[in-house]
């Protein structure tokens, strides 16, 4: 524990002792006001916003299960969570459950596909926890092209509304769009170092 | 009659009289009885803002002193203004900083009134200084009175919002970075081609006038001059 | 510090190498004025960034809402700091990772680099964090045999020129992309033949530079834009994936987090994830957000650490005024506003933090020697205006100038300034002095030489000269 600063004397509580000295005498903060939105106006047509704002950060968007084969764009070797649904895993790829795939063989693969957590309309977000048919983080990482089934049932229009659909202790990734930057002279280009295609298949329930 | 107490600066106390005197020119065709206290000096701004924190407090109970007895005190500065405003408190526990109002604010706000029957035909463009705009909150009240003005012709200044580099002893401590700020204004300025460049603050128009007296542009003038005027 | 094989040097001049980086800012700032294609450059990217936010924000219409919650949650974390630290502690110790407590910059990184050695590893791939800037990690393994490697595109070019950052968000804002493509060119060494300086293909010959190192990189080392002391979760907001690659691939991760990035809850989320990236890349969502809470088996690092980081925060928690400056989110949006920095670029301030928020965050981290900061700056309120969780930067910058020290000179004449003024009838006297002494200019309108220190306003300047009649001499007249 002392390697941790723990031990009297050590560093976490001298930070704590400086941190209470620093605050002697400080009065107690206000309350939070939390006024604002929570939720888009009612009537939005959130997943016509979904589709508008991926395809603003370009990712493809597809509807019906029957466009999987589109999004998968000819991937022949696709590698999926091993808990993916059956009925989602169409046409002619040959589906690579990652039963602990290694990152070599993650990186051969021509596709992932996987299902979502959540989807926010106004900022095009996908949502992924860790939870059912999403696999781990390195599965929709290593490979170039992200293929995402999204069901009509996790779309909400605002962030407010996806956050208590997420498993807070799960790993997280939210992506908003295929890999960017922004780097040079502030301007985006798509395709870094994450997946450089996504495709997003909007499922209606 | 309604009576208010007018608060020149000591900018325009020092270099400027015809702006106070617009002021007093358009508040008496308002009919409002103008007072100016005499005693008045410097609300304290370049002290407080240049780290002098004792001497602007000073000057802070001396403006309490002056301008304590009025309801309401005119400025044509929305730099003072919001000094007043925004730091007295801190300086001093003072509130008299509600009862002072840039003269856009307080003829809108308080008199409520757009056109004060002001003639200038010339072509003006306007530059809204940091301190009235952000500070202050003036927004564009200046803007909507010169809009009421008879036979002015307003043009657009481009980066309008921009600093133009004053900044009080930032301008001689910083003199390098404050020219090129300077530098840019002027060019937008005179890109305009209007003949009156107008403010709510002589402080900053000294400085742009500063420069544009040197590389061509408009000239400066207090937009408080352009509203006293009648023909 | 050069990556893989040696790689032909050019003459490439690195930015910061030009720029005075302990000189006083104002000496610094004259240096920084006199390179065009650095103007050019950040006068062109801020401008771009400041239309993005500007449209992304007026989208929303509660943003003014959402920036009053901002502010008001980091002001209540403030003042529970202790109690939060020593939760978020708890909460990601329970969850698998180890949490260190690291009281300065020393400390911090001779705790990164034994954890690294632990990993078996003798290098790191890293994630962009201002944190691990502030305590010169690199530069510190590099001292230590161990390399630390740069991933962020930026910080890749920023670290290939040899140069420092210049920015918070986008540290190579100072470089275009000719003379990007022109490091890559000389310093990457596996840069494909015939690069062109089209943005897209720079960032593919990044994409190949980089991508073995993150498949087999065995530590990373990252900052985190929050820490959920409700669940332990640490938060990394990115765009290229650099940071997934970093965070999600090697065995060991060591998180260097400053104590202020604490959140109360996992629903606080929901306001800053909407400030931060509309702030500062200027979207509506960054392309990656990765939120992690210790270890999760089979998914991600097994080794996970957090370190703790004070580096001068609790001085800054003492004062009642300049605290504020503890609710910064980095997001840089007070940089690309600040007419100063648009024009000087970051290297000038000399600190790792420039911009307005640098100004009032460099002199209280390192008190005394960043004392010409709170000057850089004509006052005009623009980062406030702009600043996400409400910082009121100009009330910091007067606050520290009235606490820091003044020279004796201008002491002097700002007491006598006082001493007049607040005398009416010596103030009086004074105008009417004034007046007389301006005599010989009055016929031309206008002084054009000063002596000094007159001469900092009059080598751009003209000055009027007062009047001939006074206000007070028209109103006494009127009265009678």
């Amino acid at each position: 524990m002392s390697e941790r600063g723990g031990a009297p004397g050590g560093a976490r509580e001298e930070i704590l002792a400086r941190m209470r000295r620093a605050l002697e005498g400080a009065s107690e903060a206000p309350p939070v006001p939390r006024e604002y939105r929570r939720a888009l106006a009612p009537g939005t047509d959130i997943v016509a916003m979904l589709v508008d704002r991926l395809v603003d950060y370009k990712a493809n968007v597809h509807h019906g299960a029957a466009a999987i084969t589109d999004a998968l764009a000819g991937a022949r070797r696709v590698a999926v969570p091993v808990d993916f649904p059956a009925q989602w895993r169409l046409g002619t790829a040959e589906f690579v459950e990652d039963t602990a795939l290694t990152t070599e063989e993650l990186d051969a693969v021509d596709a992932v596909m996987t299902g979502c957590a959540a989807a926010v309309a106004v900022s095009g977000t996908i949502m992924l926890d860790a939870g059912e048919a999403q696999g781990r983080r390195a599965l929709t990482l290593v490979p170039d092209h992200h293929v995402v089934v999204v069901r009509r049932n996790q779309i909400v229009g605002h962030l407010a509304e996806a956050l208590p659909r997420l498993d807070p202790g799960a790993p997280q990734t939210w992506i908003s769009g295929p890999s960017a930057t922004s780097d040079i002279e502030l301007q985006r280009v798509e395709g870094v170092h994450g997946p450089r295609r996504l495709d997003v298949v909007i499922l209606d329930d | 009659m309604k009576r208010v107490a007018l608060f020149i600066t000591c900018v325009n106390d020092a270099l400027f009289p015809e702006t106070p005197k617009a002021v007093v020119r358009i508040l008496e065709r308002l009919g409002y009885d103008v007072d100016f206290p005499t005693a008045q000096t410097c609300c304290g701004q370049m002290h407080a803002n240049s780290g002098y924190r004792r001497d602007a407090a000073t000057l802070a109970r001396a403006f309490d002193d002056v301008f304590g007895g009025y309801d309401a005190i005119v400025t044509p500065s929305g730099s003072c203004a919001a000094m007043a405003r925004d730091q007295y408190p801190h300086l001093t526990g003072s509130a008299i900083g509600q009862r002072v109002h840039e003269l856009s604010e307080f003829l809108i706000d308080v008199a409520g009134v757009e056109d004060v029957g002001a003639v200038f035909p010339h072509t003006v463009t306007y530059h809204p200084t940091c301190h009235g705009t952000r500070a202050l909150g003036l927004g564009d009240k200046p803007l909507r009175l010169l809009r009421a003005v008879g036979g002015i012709d307003l043009i657009d200044l481009p980066a309008a919002d921009q600093c133009c580099g004053f900044g009080g002893t930032f301008a001689l401590k910083n003199s390098e970075v404050s020219s090129a700020m300077l530098a840019d204004k002027c060019a937008n300025a005179a890109g305009t081609g209007a003949e009156y460049l107008a403010a709510a603050d002589n402080s900053c128009l000294t400085h742009i006038g500063g420069g544009t007296s040197r590389s061509g542009g408009p000239r400066p003038i207090h937009y408080a001059e352009i509203l006293a005027s009648t023909a | 510090m050069s990556t893989d094989a040696p790689a032909p040097r050019g003459d490439l001049v690195p930015a910061a190498s030009l720029i005075p980086a302990d000189a006083p800012f104002p000496k610094a700032a004259k240096v920084a004025l006199g390179m065009p294609q650095l103007r050019a450059n950040l006068a062109h990217a801020t401008g771009t960034i400041r239309a993005k936010r500007a449209k992304v924000a007026g989208e929303l219409d509660d943003w003014e809402r959402l920036r009053d919650t901002a502010a008001a949650v980091k002001a209540d974390v403030q003042r529970r700091l202790p109690e939060l630290a020593v939760q978020f502690e708890a909460n990601a110790t329970a969850a698998g990772a180890v949490v260190h407590w690291a009281r300065d910059a020393a400390e911090a990184n001779a705790i990164a680099a034994r954890l690294v050695r632990e990993a078996g590893a003798d290098e790191v791939v890293k994630v962009k964090s201002m944190a691990t800037q502030e305590i010169e990690l690199n530069e510190h393994f590099e001292a230590e045999g161990l390399k630390a490697f740069e991933t962020d595109l930026a910080e890749l070019i920023v670290q290939l020129a040899e140069d420092k950052p210049s920015h918070i968000l986008v540290p190579a804002i100072h470089y275009n992309r000719t003379e990007i493509r022109d490091i890559f060119d000389r310093r990457m060494g596996d840069a494909p033949a015939g690069l062109t300086d089209d943005p897209a293909a720079l960032a593919e010959a990044a994409r190949l530079h980089l991508r073995r190192r993150f498949l087999s990189a065995k530590a990373a080392v990252s900052g985190a834009n929050f820490a959920v002391a409700e669940t332990g979760s640490l938060v990394v907001v990115e765009s290229e994936g650099n940071g997934r690659m970093c965070l999600t691939m090697p065995e060991t991760l060591i998180s260097i987090v400053g104590i202020e990035k604490l959140l109360p809850s996992f629903a606080d989320l929901e306001v800053f994830m909407q400030l931060l990236p509309r702030s500062s890349t200027g979207e509506r969502m960054n392309p990656y957000t990765s939120v992690w809470t210790g270890v999760r088996e089979g998914d991600g690092p097994q080794n996970v650490h957090v370190i703790l980081l004070d580096n001068g925060r609790t001085g800054v928690l003492a004062d009642e005024v300049g605290r504020q400056a503890l609710s910064c989110i980095r997001c840089s949006a007070c940089l690309n506003v600040c007419p100063v920095y648009e024009r000087t670029g970051g290297h000038a301030y000399g600190h790792v933090y420039p911009g307005p928020i640098g100004a009032i965050l460099a002199p209280q981290l390192e008190p005394g020697r960043h004392d010409d900061l709170p000057y850089a700056s004509s006052l005009c309120g623009a980062c406030y205006e702009v600043c996400p969780v409400k910082i009121n930067i100009p009330e910091v910058l007067v606050h520290l100038r009235q606490q820091g020290p003044h020279a004796a000179g201008e002491r002097a004449a700002m007491g006598a300034a006082e001493a007049v003024m607040a005398r009416p009838r010596l103030w009086r006297t004074a105008l009417r002095a004034a007046r007389f002494g301006a005599m010989p200019w009055r016929r031309k309108g206008y002084m054009r030489r000063l002596p000094w220190p007159g001469s900092k306003w009059t080598v751009s300047r003209n000055l009027p000269v007062p009047p001939k009649e006074s206000f007070r001499d028209w109103w006494k007249e009127r009265d009678r």
